[in-house]
């Protein structure tokens, strides 16, 4: 399907686009980022520095950058798909390359303002790119082995680069994020039944073959899938974090314990109460009312952007705005279930509400991409 | 390229479809999420929160003001003082090496203490350390200014025991110390307060043994402490309650010239009030600086006091006990005047010996005395007497008198270690040596040798209640927090008034009558006579072989095998105030060396303050006025305020 397929008479065009924005989302979007910068001043004990006034900032221009990608007609973003994910992929490798020179993990570029993970940027590629392969492949073929043959190795690419970095966490969401995109598609069940048997199988060969003289893996690392399966065998370690937060958590009780009251937080017994724990603070001061509102927050993002992709007759308006509302998504869940016990720590930040440029601004871009594809829908 | 408009719906169809599944999956996983919350943020709100509490919340004890400890006047013997440390808070300290070399710089840092401090940051990095203690308020000063160049020091202010008086009171008042782990199994559940660093406990004397009234009880403070276990706000606290304070019988000026008195002697004296059993002195010496003990005392310093054959630790006024010797001859007549079996006008014919069952028993003097009435006996101190009485009497009815003085029982002085003494009977010699109670043993008890032992403290209260005809008991606190104490003045003792009129005749005999022991130790002042009786008990006999050496005095022998030298008094005479014991360990006779310090000390006690010449004899009056001067110089000399602060 081509661009001269859109009925351009029904698209806005010029400053009327502006009324054709998913406005109730990007409402959502502020509010989410407001509580944001709200638990940003309070775990600097009541104060803007050093998180909330640069959070503020750096949401103001991704504000204005998603309503600009807004502006751009869909079918732009489409055309710019391969390119951007060619693009991330040289960034990829060129962070591998200074990293190494670097003689330590560097997994940012510094573009003066603030520093791009390119991890993060890959994300949203990703998306974009799998949208754009599967609204240009005819669908007949979409279950043919080479045509899913190449998506997975379009996803292995990125996915390799990111966990030698080492980032398991984005190399999962990746994974994940790309095999949605697959199932989305229209991919067989078959392929998705036979990965899952697979994983299966391996797992179990892997914790049945423990102890035995074949086992296959050596003992050092049984020792760390321990520990990263019950986090309490490492109470001083990862186990004390996640320890802390689900007190946190509980302590917070149904209404919270008050704006900046929070003792687990605002005596350090929280870990990175900035970033990837800031949840547990909102829990711990504003309780479960609080946890539970943030989370409905969330539910009705994604819950417009689905209403808005199944509203969408273009194939690639919708696969790319599941795709970021999954990602978004998987953002918030992982996060969520890792600070109350249910998921190992990995390194996922709360979307739009922990402190960090590279997630904030890719997030904003992918919502712009979503917001692009809601003003230009065929109508 | 183009697409069929059955493309397009097929697509759309399947996105749908799988939007809505994935969708649904979306929302169901957040519901497990919203459930997951309600269950930990709801349900077990409760049990988090304790959690979070626990966390956040150290109950710390705030350590009681120790009660203090005052002489019958009010002069403090034991005192609390401001105590102050230089401690650092290891999280807040960037190089603990650099700041130590910093310290060092601006107040005196021992290698010991670097060591120490550097082991104790590395042992317990979340809680402050002591780096320098009982630092003086110029070096906290000094710390103070230099704070900026010193993040994470700080200094700390803390109670620590001072004796003001120093030497004086060291067997009284005693000392306290740190809490250490023989303090700890004293008991099966040890007070948490006994766990505060750095708590003080008495250790010896009144401050051991009235511990539980002078250490008061523990307040607790809620402190709020962040992650690392700093303190970061006080949420409520309930105030203990200071230690009661306690005043002593003592009178300090008194004890303190006792205490020079005595001097390097090895030696006790007790001064017992008659009419309430207040003990106005009672020392020791040679005595130590409790102080010391309460700062750390040095390996070298202890090892000097614990080897020192004088024994300077010991309290000898209740925890020694010595054979009374000639003393104890009031107990044995006032036993066979109780019986009846003596008179005043019977007589005994001393030749130097008796013997009994064919062993000679001597009297000291080998010549004998010749005929002995009943007040001779006692002022000459004839032995035979005695011994002829021991016969009639018997130990039961002797030892029984022995009892009833006072003598060989304890009396519950809050001192260390205080002895019960022995009063022997037969059953006691049975059951401690297995053997069978001869009749010698009777004629040695009647002399106060043999197996009898009495403490000096023991002997004042003999004295004392032979002075009133009562049962006076020792008494050491007069008032704990402010209450007085029961006196121990005591019941009568229901002796005929007769006998012990007799007996104390006897006794101003001793010391007033020119044939008397103490004689040469007489006070010529009108109604500040003394009555008292001289005693010496043998430490060991001369041998045979030292004999035909030609050892045959006392001063030949070497120091510690010498006699001990007692004597008892009351005085005055006519109407006694207070009884007062002397001994002093291998001093010789107790005409020569304890009668005159007794008399000193009685007339000190009397006068409160040195006594006129006028009082002693005149050919005493030079040699007295030299040692008054002597000892006036001594005791100012010591009365420099001990200090418990680091030059």
């Amino acid at each position: 399907m081509s661009y001269l397929e859109y009925s351009v008479k029904y698209v806005p065009s010029g400053l009327r686009k502006v009324l054709y924005l998913n406005w109730p989302l990007a409402f959502l979007i502020v509010a989410v980022a407001c509580i944001g910068f709200l638990m940003l001043y309070s775990v600097a004990g009541g104060s803007y520095s050093p998180w909330a006034d640069t959070q503020i900032k750096r949401f103001a221009v991704g504000f204005v950058l998603m309503l600009v990608i807004a502006m751009v007609p869909i079918w732009f973003w489409r055309n710019m798909a391969l390119l951007a994910y060619a693009g991330t992929v040289l960034l990829l490798v060129a962070v591998e390359f200074t990293g190494a020179t670097g003689g330590g993990a560097q997994r940012w570029i510094d573009l003066g303002f603030m520093r791009l993970q390119p991890s993060e940027a890959m994300k949203i590629a990703l998306v974009l790119l799998l949208a754009a392969y599967y609204d240009w492949l005819p669908i007949q073929k979409t279950s043919r082995p080479f045509w899913v043959l190449l998506p997975i190795v379009i996803i292995l690419v990125p996915t390799a680069l990111v966990l030698s970095q080492p980032d398991l966490g984005t190399a999962v969401l990746l994974l994940t994020a790309g095999g949605i995109m697959m199932f989305l598609a229209g991919v067989h069940w078959a392929y998705f039944a036979t990965v899952l048997a697979g994983i299966g199988g391996l797992v179990t060969a892997v914790f049945l073959s423990r102890g035995t003289d074949w086992q296959l893996l050596k003992d050092y690392q049984y020792r760390r899938i321990d520990t990263f399966l019950d986090p309490s065998s490492d109470p001083l370690g990862a186990g004390y974090h996640i320890t802390q937060s689900k007190i946190a958590l509980g302590s917070g009780g149904w209404g919270g314990r008050g704006f900046m009251q929070g003792t687990q937080s605002r005596l350090n017994f929280l870990p990175e109460k900035h970033t990837d724990f800031i949840f547990t603070t909102l829990a711990e001061e504003f309780g479960f009312l609080g946890a539970i509102s943030l989370l409905v927050l969330y539910g009705l993002i994604i819950v417009f952007c689905i209403t808005s992709a199944l509203s969408n007759r273009d194939r690639f308006s919708s696969l790319l705005i599941l795709g970021v509302a999954t990602t978004f998504f998987l953002f918030f869940a992982v996060n969520m279930s890792m600070v109350m016990g249910l998921a190992p720590v990995v390194g996922v930040p709360l979307p739009l509400v922990s402190y960090g440029g590279s997630a904030m601004l890719i997030l904003l871009i992918g919502f712009g991409l979503v917001q692009s594809a809601h003003v230009h829908r065929l109508r | 390229m183009r697409r069929s408009p059955r493309d397009t719906a097929i697509s759309a169809r399947r996105i749908s479809r799988r939007g809505l599944i994935l969708g649904g999956a979306q929302l169901a996983f957040m519901g497990v999420l919203g459930a997951r919350m309600r269950k930990m943020q709801v349900e077990e709100a409760d049990a988090f929160r304790l959690l979070a509490d626990e966390n956040r919340i150290n109950i710390r004890l705030i350590p009681p003001a120790r009660g203090q400890i005052f002489d019958r006047n009010g002069v403090v013997i034991a005192d609390n003082e401001p105590s102050y440390r230089i401690v650092m808070v290891r999280e807040d300290v960037p190089d603990v090496e650099a700041m130590l070399d910093t310290l060092s710089g601006i107040l005196p840092l021992s290698d010991e203490d670097r060591e120490r401090a550097l082991k104790a940051s590395r042992a317990t990095p979340l809680l402050p350390v002591t780096i320098v203690d009982r630092v003086t308020w110029d070096d906290v000063s000094r710390v103070a200014v230099n704070a900026p160049a010193l993040p994470g020091v700080a200094p700390e202010v803390g109670l620590s025991r001072i004796y003001p008086l120093g030497p004086e009171f060291a067997h009284v008042a005693g000392y306290v110390g740190p809490v250490s782990d023989r303090d700890l199994a004293r008991y099966e559940d040890p007070p948490p307060l006994l766990r505060i660093p750095r708590f003080q406990v008495g250790k010896v004397g009144v401050e051991a043994q009235l511990e539980s009234v002078l250490r008061g009880v523990a307040g607790t403070k809620r402190v709020e402490v962040n992650n690392t276990g700093r303190v970061m706000r006080e949420l409520d606290r309930t105030e203990g309650t200071p230690g009661a304070d306690l005043q002593l019988t003592v009178d300090h000026q008194l004890q303190s010239y006792v205490q020079a008195r005595l001097g390097e002697e090895s030696a006790s004296a007790v001064v017992i009030d008659c009419e309430t059993g207040d003990l106005l002195a009672i020392a020791s010496s040679p005595t130590y600086d409790p102080n010391k003990f309460v700062e750390g005392i040095s390996v070298a310093d202890y090892g000097a006091l614990r080897d020192n054959d004088r024994r300077p630790l010991a309290s000898k006024t209740v925890q020694d006990t010595y054979p009374p010797g000639s003393t104890f001859k009031m107990a044995t007549l006032l036993a066979g005047l109780e019986a009846g079996l003596v008179g005043p006008n019977d007589t005994v014919k001393c030749n130097g010996f008796l013997e009994i069952s064919g062993r000679k028993f001597h009297c000291w003097k080998r010549a004998g005395h010749g005929n002995v009435d009943l007040e001779r006996s006692l002022k000459e101190s004839c032995d035979v007497y005695y011994y002829d009485l021991a016969l009639k009497v018997g130990i039961e009815r002797i030892t029984a008198m022995a009892r009833r003085l006072g003598l060989g029982e304890r009396h519950g002085v809050p001192m260390s270690a205080e002895s019960a003494g022995v009063a022997p009977t037969r059953e006691w010699k049975r059951s401690r040596f297995g053997k069978d109670w001869v009749i010698g043993d009777s004629v040695n008890a009647s002399i106060g040798q043999g197996f009898v032992a009495t403490t000096p403290l023991q002997l004042a209260v003999m004295t004392a209640r032979i002075a009133t005809g009562r049962a006076v008991s020792p008494r050491l606190v007069k008032t704990v927090d402010g209450a007085e104490q029961p006196t121990g003045a005591g019941a009568p003792l229901d002796l005929n008034e007769n006998h012990l009129r007799l007996v104390r005749k006897a006794m101003y005999a001793v010391s007033n009558d020119r044939r008397g022991t103490a004689y040469g130790s007489r006070v010529i002042a009108d109604g500040l006579r003394i009555a008292g009786k001289t005693g010496t008990s043998q430490v060991r006999n001369i041998t045979a072989e030292e004999r035909r050496r030609g050892v045959t005095r006392n001063e030949d022998l070497p120091w510690e095998r010498r006699d001990h030298a007692l004597f008892v008094n009351y005085a005055p005479a006519d109407a006694p105030k207070i009884a007062v014991s002397v001994v002093v360990e291998h001093g010789g006779g107790g005409s020569t060396s304890a009668a005159p310090i007794a008399r000193d000390i009685t007339l000190q006690a009397l006068y409160g303050e040195d006594p006129p010449l006028d009082a002693y004899p005149t050919k005493d009056r030079e040699k007295i006025r030299r040692q008054q001067a002597e000892l006036k110089k001594l005791r100012r000399d010591s009365e420099r305020p001990g200090s418990g602060n680091r030059a």
